[in-house]
């Protein structure tokens, strides 16, 4: 990958969950502002904002036709491909964070079962 | 950043065809070793983001074995893994392949998991495949067939 320079801003941007689902949206494929507000109790203005700082990052580019300005993810590869990473990396440590629990738990029943061997506590 | 300051995990790209997961644990390479082979254990923590389980988990833990795991939401969302085991090396070493159906079969991802000691614990290295940019944008898009509504709340839980 070769998007060291825009990732500060990328991860600012990618900060707000409001944004990373607007990214997920356009990782579908081009949509309008009104499409894009849909699912959301914001109005206009307010996704605009939000666009506007996607649109600052260098994460979305806006096209004129007609009336509407539809957005797209600005180089789709490399974006989608951060938002990809952030998503794996939550969903690891998730898996992560559980299987130390699990992790834990066996060791207190091993060391509960008189027939196994010591081990070392941590 | 801030909480994520504190987590243990780095996961980095290797070039533009890998990434390379590492992960400490409080726990000897054996039971990780074991957590990862054993699918009553892998049913407890290989979940992904909250809200998920898995009603089945298949795993041949022996070279040339196959394993299959299954998820499934509160909504009735699922897709499922299937992969088969290279090589099993007790308790440092596992290769093997899989692939997600989402519900098309994703090309194989290739993942190798060691297990070093680690003081009194260990050091988990995964290095996997990097999937191309479709199936990326497939694994996004999973859970998003039910409303976006639905998945906007999903998306926020992974990120």
């Amino acid at each position: 990958m070769s998007s060291g320079l825009s990732l500060d801003t990328s991860f600012a941007a990618l900060a707000d969950p409001t944004r990373r689902a607007i990214l997920a949206r356009l990782a579908l494929g081009e949509a309008t502002v009104t499409e894009l507000a849909a699912p959301f109790e914001m109005t206009q203005p307010a996704i605009s904002q939000h666009l506007k700082v996607l649109e600052e990052a260098g994460l979305i580019i806006r096209r004129v036709e007609g009336t509407k300005r539809p957005r797209r993810l600005a180089k789709a590869g490399i974006e989608a491909m951060e938002l990809w990473l952030a998503m794996l990396r939550k969903a690891l440590e998730k898996n992560y964070d559980r299987l130390d629990q699990v992790l834990a738990t066996m060791e207190s029943n091993h060391e509960m079962n008189p027939n196994t061997k010591k081990r070392k506590k941590q | 950043m801030n909480t994520m300051t504190m987590t243990k995990m780095t996961l980095k790209t290797e070039g533009d065809t890998h990434i390379v997961v590492t992960r400490r644990f409080a726990a000897s390479p054996e039971a990780v070793y074991r957590a990862h082979t054993d699918p009553k254990l892998i049913q407890q923590w290989l979940l992904g983001p909250e809200g998920w389980t898995m009603p089945v988990c298949i795993n041949e833990a022996r070279p040339g074995g196959k394993f299959r795991y299954e998820w499934r939401n509160a909504k009735g969302a699922g897709f499922h893994i299937t992969g088969e085991y290279k090589e099993l090396k007790p308790y440092s070493r596992i290769v093997h392949v899989e692939r997600m159906f989402l519900p098309d079969p994703t090309p194989d991802n290739h993942v190798e998991t060691s297990f070093a000691p680690d003081g009194s614990g260990t050091l988990m290295t995964m290095r996997m495949t990097l999937p191309d940019e479709k199936t990326r944008a497939g694994m996004l898009a999973t859970g998003m067939e039910r409303g976006m509504e639905a998945s906007y709340v999903r998306l926020e839980e992974m990120m």
